[in-house]
């Protein structure tokens, strides 16, 4: 590592990490006011609310219908996480194991509804869905929220199984393992760390994902993300702090899952496939 | 039956499966078809479906949805009120990104600020909407921040209008613009710029003629990736912005005609724009990428 001791190279660094130090402090503190404005019992003019409640809470649940909202939301990210699981995992094999004519135009088809946004391919979906009747309806919602899913676990598992040794799938066959064999005893326990990862990464992405859940979701088919959505938007129907109840629920939900979530992956994968860091 | 099976093998050389076999295709390679049935269903036909039913509008001949989009100005506007939001945004992130990855790469312990980075990206456009309804108000901490420390005299109107949008985009633009970035800048083998400091470069030498050049493919991937983002931004523009005024952004346009009109049509038609425009600014900046080097930098142990 180089280290630069000059004036000029201090004052920059200084310079960048103020930065940083005010992206994040204006991000807690956005946080920070919808946790305090949902304990709030008045809170207009001042630093700080009046006194302290959590009265909202309860009006929320209510209000809202939190609970059907929650079991939908959970149904749904659940179901999202299983199928695209055994969608993406065996394609992804597939895609690692063999070469043939037209791999990379596959390859191609799978990741264009992750570089495209949600939006753009969302409002075609959409109306093929309600051309189908699926649209408004439970399963409307899973479909839309897969079409994004199943690309994700394909891409995030190929260099999963790249890594694995054929001679160990080889050796299996020699013992006279069929393919449903090999899969449960010997890919399955071997690519664990590498499924874990990528369905976790599903989970917290569907719970996030407004979009596609927007445009396809009936009355009661709603997530949290969509429901919160609306409150939001009927604004001065519920009274302020009620709404920011309800969003304290839905960043408790996202971030109980984002902290499990970490304990397996690196938080770029969030973003973009994780690099191997330079060793300095 | 079983005895003779080797014989005619031998006779008519392989059998189609194993002609197949040899070209990649066997029992395996099957796997890959449920996930790319559902692939075509669910992505590709909603896409050629979408794009053939903007040729059949309600009313009037094939390119009537078009012809209204480019000469309704409430409708043509959306395209430059998108652009006008989406490109400072993407570039200031990409601005910001840069000399903070910078930074961040000579850190050995980058995981905290990268689960803090990646906060508003996991929560979503909507919380963050909501939370800077609040944050930002004319009654919320940053006003209250500024005057007292006497920066201003008036509440900073920050709130249902562009710069709303702006900021909420900012808060989860950055974050996936910086970690796309770190994974590019991290990737550079740091020898490169241990050779160049020791033959005498400055930093800004070594990022201009090291770092710049090298860079430049990675950052143009990145530019577009956040540009596409922030292009399509939705709930942040309506919750946050004038959704009738300066942030009326395209998928606003595209969504009240579906879900307002009940005009899927003239809905397909305007995302059909929405992405012949995004393509078209990735065409572009992918295409000046050419100019600058391409070649190996990660080396052998990146």
């Amino acid at each position: 590592m180089i280290r630069d001791t000059t004036l000029g190279a201090k004052l920059w660094a200084v310079a960048v990490w103020s930065l940083v130090g005010f992206f994040i402090l204006n991000l807690l503190a956005m946080i920070a006011t919808v946790v305090t404005s949902s304990f709030a019992t008045r809170w207009l003019g001042t630093w700080l609310p009046l006194g302290w409640t959590t009265r909202w809470y309860s009006s929320a649940w209510n209000e809202f219908q939190l609970w059907d909202i929650l079991i939908v939301t959970f149904q749904v990210v659940g179901l999202v996480v299983v199928i695209s699981g055994v969608l993406g995992v065996t394609a992804a094999y597939a895609l690692a194991r063999r070469d043939f004519a037209g791999k990379r135009l596959l390859v191609l088809l799978f990741l264009l509804p992750l570089l495209i946004p949600p939006i753009t391919f969302g409002i075609p979906l959409a109306t093929v869905l309600y051309q189908t009747g699926l649209a408004g309806t439970f399963w409307g919602v899973v479909v839309a929220n897969l079409v994004p899913t199943v690309p994700f676990v394909i891409l995030v598992m190929i260099p999963f199984i790249e890594q694995i040794d054929p001679k160990i799938e080889a050796a299996a066959r020699v013992f006279g393992a069929n393919t449903f064999k090999l899969f449960v005893h010997v890919l399955l326990p071997l690519l664990l760390p590498g499924i874990l990862a990528a369905l976790l990464l599903v989970l917290v992405r569907t719970i996030a994902m407004f979009e596609l859940t927007f445009l396809v979701a009936g009355p009661t088919s709603q997530t949290l993300v969509v429901a919160l959505y609306y409150a939001v938007f009927a604004a001065g129907v519920r009274a302020v702090q009620s709404i920011d109840a309800m969003a304290v629920v839905y960043m408790a939900t996202t971030l109980v899952w984002l902290i499990i979530a970490l304990r397996f992956v690196n938080p770029t994968q969030i973003v973009t496939r994780a690099k191997q860091q330079p060793a300095h | 039956m079983e005895a003779l099976a080797p014989t005619t093998r031998l006779e008519h050389g392989p059998n189609l499966r194993q002609r197949l076999a040899a070209k990649g295709f066997d029992a395996v390679t099957l796997l890959v078809v449920p996930a790319a049935i559902f692939s075509l269903l669910l992505f590709v036909y909603p896409f050629a479906f979408g794009f053939i039913l903007s040729f059949e509008p309600k009313n009037g001949g094939w390119l009537a949805n078009y012809q209204r989009f480019f000469s309704d100005s409430y409708l043509y506007d959306t395209i430059a009120n998108t652009l006008w939001l989406s490109i400072p945004v993407t570039l200031l992130n990409l601005l910001l990104a840069v000399p903070i990855s910078f930074r961040v790469r000579l850190m050995r312990r980058q995981r905290l600020l990268t689960t803090i980075l990646v906060l508003p990206i996991t929560l979503g456009t909507v919380l963050v909407a909501e939370g800077l309804l609040n944050y930002l108000g004319p009654q919320g901490w940053f006003n209250r921040t500024l005057m007292t420390f006497g920066l201003i005299d008036q509440p900073l109107r920050l709130v249902h209008n562009y710069w709303g949008v702006f900021a909420s985009l900012l808060i989860t633009g950055f974050p996936f613009t910086f970690l796309l970035t770190l994974s590019y800048v991290t990737g550079i083998d740091p020898a490169l710029e241990q050779a160049a400091a020791t033959l005498g470069a400055s930093a800004w030498q070594r990022f201009l003629h090291i770092y710049l050049p090298l860079l430049m493919p990675g950052f143009a991937i990145t530019f577009c990736l956040s540009f596409v983002q922030a292009f399509s931004v939705f709930p942040s523009a309506v919750l946050l912005g004038e959704p009738a005024g300066s942030t009326r952004v395209i998928s606003i346009a595209a969504y009240q005609a579906a879900f307002e009109e009940y005009d899927y049509s003239m809905a397909s038609a305007v995302a059909m724009i929405m992405g012949f425009v995004q393509l078209g600014i990735v065409v572009l900046v992918l295409a000046s990428r050419g100019l600058f080097y391409r070649g190996p930098a990660s080396g052998a142990k990146g």
